[in-house]
């Protein structure tokens, strides 16, 4: 009897790698991909890693390729920007062992910076693009993709968006194929991108690019589904599965190979219909392709560009009423932010900031909830690594004087996967700035994947554990101090000292995330004769204090007994439980 | 537009459309993940969807299932919801125009105040359960933390929850027990199994 599991589609990459023989796996953690990797890790025989970056997980899976194994790299979308580099050149090597690399998009943004559309790196590197719409075909795409590789000598992306990575539905196990390794043989012209081979490749890359607009127009991976003849949608991904639920009776091409296109299918399919719309989240990816064509049709005209697409969206943009909602509070409902953890270390360091009246260059982490009140403290968070260089431009264009109002906050992961380099080049090109390092000994905001700095790998085995302060010597900086962000004055005293240094400093704030390491101390209470109710404490933005009735309160169940709060009371009414208490 | 009449979805059963709201950190994702394994469990195709990353964060939680004899989207229509179960007051009351106008709203009797609440920049809306009851809601309301921290731990209010969801499912309850013991860790099952056996006595 055939076997099914219920697996989100990041499961279900993981799975089809494994089938599929994958030998090589390498991945920088990011929502919504981080679960492909972790879930790799899981099958003995897939060498997986955590790298500090994108780019070098790309280029580890590159040399895997090229030494004859198959291989999958996993990032999310922005991460692909880390590791453009050297996918565009990988195009014109082309691989040896099947080679895929999974971009995992996040349109609407639920954990992103942007909503960039990474269908274009398809069209800018010239590899194909396979897009699934649900966990089976995560699974079927990740080993066809594998497959297409070898069979046309490119590497493949298989795009996904946080509602393919992060839904679940039934998956077919099927029976892992064995792990073949294939030949390696040394081959300049292939492999060398010097001028003159890579214009022999380029070449190459353009007859594949035909063999594969041609392999579009026979492949599987589109489908036709002809119904009713009024409308037909031309669709991919998870607003396949929306319209599926709008129009099930509509007529459909359904591509699973977004690029390249082939023009017989997508005017075959148009002449057989009498309108035909394009419906694809973001940007018109296919939609000006198919125009190019000289196919009419309807696309961003009547879908939006922005966000997500849901059934709600695509009824109104069809003219079709949507469900009625019937059940609406008159009242105001206040939002509900993510915020700190009670017992993160970040709460400490941002009071200080933010007490101190500084300028904050931020980067990627849990660290940009920051900005949120009642911290606020972020002057800018742009991508990865930006805060340390954000921080030296910044100096550079407004002087020494803003530099010592100014800091540079960068988690350990976010500083192994880009700040080393910032770094270097604020020593080197002499800048004055301070550098906090926020050391939670994790990678957290994706759910605590290890990194280079926690002493171990990706399957839990003991790893070399690499020093933030021996390499933040050993590229030149003198001034390295350590805090414990539980400790408030200490933290002020130290940022003092280093703001006024006339070079290069490096702050290492370490506390291990709240959530990955529990603080199991008792909770704190408030003496309610002693507290004026002044809010000093609300200013450290804890989940477990309020004040009701002109009174402090601190939730016995939340707090987890850091102690940053008896530290900022003006009145010394909050105590540890015990004292002066019967 | 061609169409303009409104087309229902399957010409078989009807999908059944459930919403698990929460605060991060609540364990929705594992209510969920129980409740899709009773559903695959009982032969249908079942479809659901969360959100990972920065929103886990004592953010606003949401997780859609959905399950039936063929399912297309992950995602439950605003509207469409024929139950929502709340792990909390305020994001039952954010969450209620997904409720369809038959539908079953459970919700937990727990108000966790949201940060602007804390700041004194916003108010914690009133007398939520009784709002949903006056608007014609059909509500379920039960101290679901308070019967857990009975059980030995206040977070499986998750599965009390699940305990009183599952009246109101066809599923026989050794589907739901089979589930739990397969979801929960081993040294939790059965203090799990008491709280979902608290919410089925509801």
């Amino acid at each position: 009897m055939d076997q099914y599991e219920l697996l989100s589609g990041n499961e279900a990459i993981a799975r089809g790698a494994y089938e599929a023989g994958v030998k090589v796996a390498a991945a920088y953690p990011g929502t919504p991909s981080t679960e492909i990797l972790e879930n790799a890790a899981h099958y003995q025989r897939i060498q997986s890693q955590w790298a500090p970056n994108e780019k070098v997980a790309l280029e580890v899976c590159i040399g895997a390729s090229i030494a004859g194994a198959r291989a999958l790299a996993a990032m999310k979308h922005v991460g692909v920007n880390v590791a453009a580099d050297p996918l565009l050149t990988f195009s014109y090597t082309g691989v040896n062992g099947g080679m895929v690399l999974v971009s995992a998009d996040d349109p609407e943004m639920h954990s992103s910076q942007n909503e960039q559309d990474n269908r274009y790196f398809g069209l800018l590197a010239k590899i194909p693009v396979l897009e699934p719409s649900d966990s089976q075909e995560a699974k079927d795409f990740t080993m066809q993709a594998l497959e297409l590789s070898e069979r046309f000598d490119t590497p493949v992306i298989l795009r996904t968006t946080t509602r393919v990575n992060h839904a679940k539905s039934l998956v077919k196990i099927g029976e892992p194929q064995d792990m073949v390794v294939k030949d390696y043989e040394k081959n300049p012209a292939k492999y060398v991108m010097t001028p003159a081979n890579a214009k022999g490749r380029h070449t190459v890359v353009e007859s594949r690019r035909k063999a594969l607009t041609e392999f579009a127009g026979e492949t599987s991976l589109n489908r036709v589904e002809l119904g009713d003849r009024r409308i037909g949608f031309i669709t991919a991904g998870i607003s396949y599965q929306y319209l599926k639920e709008i129009m099930p009776e509509a007529s459909f091409l359904k591509l699973g190979l977004l690029w390249p296109l082939n023009e017989k299918l997508i005017k075959d399919f148009a002449s057989q219909v009498e309108r035909v719309i394009v419906v694809e989240e973001l940007e018109p990816v296919l939609e000006t392709q198919i125009k190019a064509m000289g196919v009419a049709v309807s696309g961003k005209d009547i879908i939006p560009r922005e966000g997500e697409l849901s059934e709600e969206i695509l009824r109104k943009a069809l003219g079709l009423k949507p469900f009625e909602k019937i059940f609406s509070s008159v009242q105001t409902l206040p939002v509900r932010p993510p915020i700190l953890c009670p017992g993160c270390g970040h709460r400490g360091i941002f009071y200080t900031l933010k007490k101190m009246g500084l300028h904050v260059s931020g980067d990627i982490g849990c660290y940009a909830l920051g900005s949120a009140p009642p911290f606020g403290c972020l002057d800018t968070t742009v991508c990865m690594g930006a805060s340390i260089t954000g921080a030296f431009g910044m100096e550079l264009a407004r002087g020494e004087e803003f530099a010592r109002k100014c800091v540079a906050v960068i988690g350990d992961s976010t500083f192994f996967h880009s700040g080393i380099t910032g770094l270097v080049d604020l020593v080197y090109n002499k800048g004055f700035g301070t550098v906090l390092i926020l050391d939670n000994s994790i990678t957290a905001m994706t759910g605590h994947q290890d990194n280079p700095g926690t002493g171990k790998d990706v399957k839990g085995l003991p790893a070399p554990k690499i020093s933030i302060e021996k390499l933040v010597e050993s590229v030149g900086v003198n001034r390295i101090q350590v805090v414990d962000p539980f400790d408030l004055k200490h933290c002020e005293q130290v940022l003092r000292e280093e703001l006024a240094a006339p070079e290069v400093s490096v702050v290492i704030v370490r506390r291990p995330c709240a959530l990955y390491v529990r603080l199991k101390k008792p909770a704190f209470v408030v003496d309610a004769a002693a507290c004026i109710g002044c809010k000093a404490c609300l200013k450290l933005g804890c989940p477990a204090i309020s004040v009701n009735g002109g009174k402090a309160h601190i939730d016995p169940l939340v707090c987890v007994g850091c102690g940053l709060c008896p530290q900022v009371c003006p009145k010394n009414a909050i105590q540890e439980a015990g004292e002066n208490h019967d | 537009m061609p169409f303009k009449r409104q087309v229902k979805t399957m010409t078989k059963d009807n999908p059944v459309n459930i919403l698990i709201a929460g605060v991060g950190g609540q364990g929705t994702v594992l209510a969920s993940k129980i409740l899709g394994e009773v559903a695959k469990s009982a032969g249908y195709d079942v479809k659901q969807s969360e959100i990972h990353g920065m929103s886990q964060r004592g953010g606003s939680v949401v997780t859609h299932v959905r399950y039936g004899q063929k399912i297309y989207s992950p995602l439950v229509a605003a509207g469409n919801a024929d139950v929502i179960m709340a792990f909390e007051e305020l994001e039952a009351m954010r969450y209620l125009p997904y409720l369809k106008k038959d539908g079953l709203l459970i919700v937990n009797q727990q108000q966790m105040l949201p940060m602007p609440v804390i700041a004194g920049n916003a108010q914690y809306p009133k007398d939520i359960v009784e709002e949903a009851g006056a608007m014609g809601a059909q509500v379920k309301a039960s101290a679901a933390s308070a019967l857990a921290l009975e059980q030995g731990d206040a977070r499986a209010a998750n599965v009390v929850l699940l305990g009183i969801l599952s009246r109101h499912l066809e599923f026989p309850e050794d589907r739901w027990l089979d589930a739990i013991r397969k979801t929960v860790k081993d040294k939790l099952v059965d203090m799990n199994l008491r709280a979902f056996e608290v919410g089925r006595r509801q």
